[in-house]
């Protein structure tokens, strides 16, 4: 699974970070979404439900491979 | 003899102002569920005469919450009741007041602010939070039993939150707090809310003005050394936070803490296991979803919408409470189970508006159930559950007082 974040429609609510902390980060400039790293196989889950919950659809799954 | 009546379903005749009667303080009016089962977009009419939608279903509301075709621009929305602070035909929104503009104005304005609104900043005041939440409590049992937690705890521990961030004086608290009342409550007058509001943008436009010449460690503070805003600007952002910080928290956790007591198993879970605090709060934020009376969104074109043809200008109101409820989404959703993964939830909107401030907020709440309900272990109402004081009256649902004994 690869993820992607799109900072120019992300709107800082931070349920990424909430959800999943060790994947996604909030800048302390900006507070827009960062990806730390990619999603091991073992937290696809936790990535995904970070993805459904995104109010913006920032996150996204770039493929499931 | 007498004509027959046609065999065809009759069309429905539209929804005439948006229910808010309820039979039982928890549940959102029963026709919203009626309606939700039936028809989850259906016509509503309008105080002002207009013809809209009515959605109460979870996809579609938040369907409408996430698509740029439905524009939150004031001047585009009615109020789908009427509430003091929202004209027949609003105006735009004045300079600061992000939550009625789209983008580009409002990227610029919520930009400004979401590193302020981080998870980490907000995990950063916990301490303070919890410091504000203990000075509370001690205060009520000072005061003695019975109480009302309302003004002994769930009003006063937001409200001075929210002023020490944004460097509001909380001695001046009698008067926002006054004039946050006048403007939220249902039955003000268009001239009072108005009054109200007005009262509010000159008093924090003298605070902008006073700290642009000594400045603190503060929001507005802050916002003013950034120099992106002008005091205008910064001072509507000031009221817009200062009001959203207020009654929603506060009602949270009043509504809230009636809510455990009248559910005593589920209260008893959340003693005995206070860690499941975080998954309860976001299921009182599901089951109780204090925002009752819209949000509201305008058709920007003619768009499809749960099979029904929405056209451009119509205004569609969505109830957070019935798509919270929607058992599609949620299973026994009229059910108060802490244990549950409510996430997901609409609570806090949905969509580039989804609450700002929902990371303080989980926090507050978080902080101050757990300490509430160690500080008192013999906590109970005080009065019957049926006198206990509903804001079926107010914009924001809760309580209006919350009398309690130990």
């Amino acid at each position: 699974m690869r993820i992607n974040v799109d900072r120019d429609i992300c709107c800082g609510a931070g349920m990424c970070v909430l959800t999943a902390p060790d994947i996604f980060d909030q800048s302390d400039e900006d507070g827009l979404v960062v990806l730390r790293r990619q999603p091991e196989a073992a937290e696809a889950d936790v990535a995904r439900e970070a993805t459904q919950l995104c109010p913006t659809g920032a996150i996204s799954v770039a493929d499931e491979g | 003899m007498a004509k027959t009546m046609p065999t065809s379903v009759a069309p429905m005749p539209p929804v005439d102002g948006l229910p808010v009667e309820r039979s039982d303080p928890f549940d959102p009016p029963a026709v919203l569920a009626a309606l939700r089962e039936e028809r989850p977009i259906s016509r509503l009419r309008y105080p002002d005469g207009s013809q809209g939608w009515l959605v109460t279903s979870y996809p579609l509301a938040r369907a409408v919450l996430a698509d740029p075709r439905f524009s939150r621009r004031r001047e585009l929305q009615r109020a789908p009741r009427r509430i003091a602070f929202e004209e027949e035909h609003p105006g735009p929104s004045e300079p600061g007041f992000f939550i009625g503009m789209d983008p580009p104005e409002h990227t610029r304005y919520r930009r400004q602010l979401t590193a302020h609104f981080t998870v980490r900043r907000m995990r950063d005041l916990e301490d303070r939070i919890a410091r504000i939440t203990s000075e509370h409590l001690d205060a009520m049992e000072r005061h003695g039993s019975p109480a009302d937690l309302v003004a002994e705890f769930a009003l006063p521990i937001p409200s001075l939150v929210i002023c020490e961030l944004l460097g509001v004086p909380y001695t001046d608290r009698e008067k926002f707090q006054h004039d946050t009342r006048v403007l939220l409550h249902l039955e003000s007058s268009f001239q009072e809310a108005m009054g109200a509001l007005v009262s509010l943008r000159e008093y924090l436009h003298g605070l902008v003005v006073r700290k642009r010449s000594a400045p603190a460690d503060d929001l507005i503070s802050t916002l003013i050394a950034d120099g992106a805003l002008n005091d205008e600007e910064i001072a509507g952002v000031a009221v817009l936070l200062l009001i959203a910080g207020h009654e929603t928290t506060a009602n949270m956790l009043g509504l809230g803490t009636f809510a455990l007591l009248r559910h005593p198993d589920q209260l008893a879970a959340l003693r005995a296991d206070p860690a499941l605090v975080e998954n309860a709060v976001e299921e009182l934020l599901r089951y109780l979803t204090i925002v009752h009376i819209g949000p509201t969104r305008a058709a920007l074109e003619d768009v499809e919408l749960g099979g029904e043809l929405v056209r451009s200008g119509e205004v569609v109101t969505l109830s957070l409470p019935a798509a919270n409820r929607d058992p599609e989404r949620f299973d026994e959703p009229d059910e108060l189970d802490l244990r549950r993964s409510a996430t997901g939830h609409l609570a806090f909107g949905h969509g580039i508006h989804q609450c700002l401030g929902q990371q303080l907020a989980r926090i507050e709440m978080r902080t101050g159930f757990n300490q509430l309900l160690a500080r008192f272990p013999n906590l109970r109402l005080a009065v019957e559950p049926e006198d206990v004081q509903l804001r079926t009256d107010m914009a924001i649902y809760g309580v209006h007082s919350l009398p309690v004994a130990w």
